[in-house]
């Protein structure tokens, strides 16, 4: 298990980690204590999961560029 | 050309021309015949000052002509001419009657043919390999879910809405657009641009910093697409940090950004099937991998749980475990009376055989030989204690003889010469120690006296004293009788004074402290000036 919170876990950090928690519990091999606190940390992983999965929004913009060509601001972008 | 001629010298009616006449006569001859030539050939030396114009010679195997183009031209070409190319030119000559030369001034060089521009990538290509560009060990790996992806293409037209349909039929994603020319001269400076551009921006600030970046390009010409050939374009890919995914043209072409790139996608749709997962799949996956971990866990519950009944049933029942010990105990209790009659009948029988040994007279044969060995004892005692005291007595004898007044004595004597010879030193001591002290003593008397006035006065210095001080200022003297000493004695001056020297006065009758004397007694008339 790595010690990264998993609050700060990316995506596929938290998919790795969320395999390998299953992994482990599925090979059965583990005390029953320890399958617990797998458990729970299975659960907290796939709510991390989930929360990016559901980050899921798009937004488009296009960079403004000044007379220089170097980036002055944003305009949102609609109807591509 | 016969208005040219004057005059037909004498003798000759070949015409005169001055330098400057013919100069500028081949000049309008040149620049009129060949306002607009075509010419083909391959790119001599080039030279690049920092006027911005290029100078180039053309050649072919027989000839050369030198070539310039303009700094405003040369910015406008789509390739810019590299020495060995083979080229068409277009432009018109001129005249530099200076220095007896002529030239083509280009207005626009293109490679020649599809051939020449091929050539020229290929060994463009085989330099940048040369320095690693495109090591595979460069690459790296895309972010499997970007944030924010930074796009940098034409902000109108297919590509760009190709790239975000896939996006949001896929994962949806933030997206940074950075408009840039696709083609023309600008594409390759505008696309480099864009690529340091995301690259300098900071993570999380007013412009958030992209996680990928797509340069996409619809299909087009080579020489559309020549821009992403451009060596600048293919560096600035390869030094980016984000991650970079080429996407120009169609599958069938290939630039240069393609090889320096982290991935190629043949297609913009592609790339964007190369940036993000599909989000539907990610959930699936989601869920499965949930439904795993919940039956994992109960799966290893139940498994614990049938293996517990599974040794609950193994375990023997607790009344069985008594049936053993009871009926042990059963037969102990049977055996039990028999073997307690069959020990006390075992007892008596010893007992019986200790008790017929046991008789009086054996008895009072013991203590008739402990009565004897008791009195030879008892008549060993007084002699041995008239031993003790007589060894003891002897003992003390010896002792008390070593005892005397004669070792007493002699130390007596001892210490008495010791007194002796302490005060004889102390004696001598204290008489050296006075004797020191007398001439001390004397020695500094001489010294006092030295000092003292009296012997000031010997050598003529006198002490004035008035009414008995001694005087110091004349205002001290003045009004009073004055006595003057001197070495031999005193003189009585003044008004009521009589003049009577007196003997010389006791030390202890004038101040401790000798007066500074006088260099001259004072006149006694000064005083009546006051």
């Amino acid at each position: 298990m790595s010690d990264k919170p998993v609050a700060e876990m990316s995506f596929e950090e938290a998919m790795r980690a969320l395999e390998d928690v299953v992994g482990k519990l599925e090979r059965g091999d583990v005390p029953l204590e320890q399958s617990i606190a797998l458990y729970e940390r299975g659960a907290e992983l796939k709510k991390r999961c989930e929360a990016k999965l559901k980050e899921a929004e798009e937004k488009v913009a296009a960079i403004t560029l000044d007379g220089q060509g170097t980036p002055a601001g944003l305009t949102p972008v609609e109807g591509l | 050309m016969s208005d040219l001629i004057d005059e037909a010298p004498e003798g000759t009616n070949a015409p005169e021309f001055s330098v400057s006449e013919l100069s500028g006569a081949i000049k309008r001859m040149i620049e009129g015949e060949f306002a607009h030539v075509r010419i083909k050939g391959e790119v001599g030396r080039v030279s690049l000052p920092r006027s911005g114009h290029i100078y180039l010679d053309l050649k072919d195997d027989r000839a050369v002509i030198s070539g310039v183009i303009w700094k405003g031209v040369a910015q406008r070409l789509s390739v810019q001419p590299e020495e060995g190319m083979e080229v068409v030119a277009t432009g018109r000559l001129t005249t530099f009657p200076g220095q007896s030369k002529y030239q083509i001034v280009i207005d626009d060089i293109k490679p020649a043919g599809m051939g020449a521009l091929m050539a020229m990538l290929e060994k463009r290509k085989a330099a940048l390999a040369a320095e690693g560009l495109f090591d595979p060990a460069r690459k790296r790996p895309l972010p499997y879910l970007p944030e924010i992806i930074g796009v940098i293409t034409s902000p109108s037209g297919a590509v760009i809405r190709d790239i975000l349909h896939r996006l949001r039929d896929r994962f949806p994603r933030k997206v940074l657009i950075w408009p840039v020319a696709v083609q023309g001269d600008k594409c390759a400076s505008e696309v480099a641009r864009a690529i340091a551009g995301f690259n300098a921006l900071s993570p999380g600030g007013a412009l958030p910093r992209p996680d990928l970046l797509i340069v996409a390009r619809g299909g087009g010409s080579l020489e559309d697409l020549w821009g992403f050939n451009e060596e600048i374009v293919a560096r600035a890919a390869a030094a980016s940090d984000i991650p970079l995914i080429s996407a120009v043209g169609h599958e069938t072409d290939t630039t240069l950004i393609d090889y320096a790139a982290d991935k190629r996608a043949p297609t913009p749709t592609a790339a964007a099937e190369l940036a993000v997962p599909v989000r539907l799949e990610l959930l699936a996956w989601l869920d499965g991998q949930a439904a795993r971990l919940s039956r994992a866990q109960s799966q290893q519950l139940a498994q614990r749980g049938q293996r517990l009944r599974d040794l609950a049933r193994a375990l023997p029942r607790p009344i069985s475990l008594l049936d053993s010990p009871r009926q042990r105990l059963d037969r102990a209790a049977d055996r039990l009376p028999s073997a307690l009659t069959g020990t006390v009948q075992r007892q008596r029988l010893r007992l019986l055989q200790a008790t017929g040994s046991l008789r009086p007279a054996t008895l009072q044969r013991h203590i008739t030989a402990e009565d004897r060995s008791l009195q030879a004892t008892g008549q060993r005692l007084v002699p041995a204690l008239a031993r003790a005291i007589a060894s003891h007595r002897q003992h003390l004898q010896a002792t008390s003889s070593r005892l005397g007044v004669g070792p007493l004595r002699a130390e007596a004597q001892r210490q008495a010469r010791d007194l002796a010879r302490l005060s004889q030193r102390l004696a001598d001591a204290g008489l050296r120690q006075t004797t020191q002290w007398r001439s001390q003593l004397e020695a500094t008397e001489r010294l006092r006296e030295t000092l003292g006035y009296k012997a000031t006065l010997a050598r003529g210095y006198a002490v004035v004293r008035a009414g008995g001080q001694v005087a110091t200022t004349t205002a001290a003297a003045t009004g009073k009788a004055l006595e003057i000493e001197f070495a031999d004695g005193r003189l009585q001056l003044g008004p009521t004074a009589a003049a009577a020297p007196s003997p010389s006065p006791d030390a202890a009758e004038s101040p401790a402290k000798p007066a500074k004397p006088r260099k001259k007694p004072v006149p006694p008339g000064q005083g009546s000036l006051f």
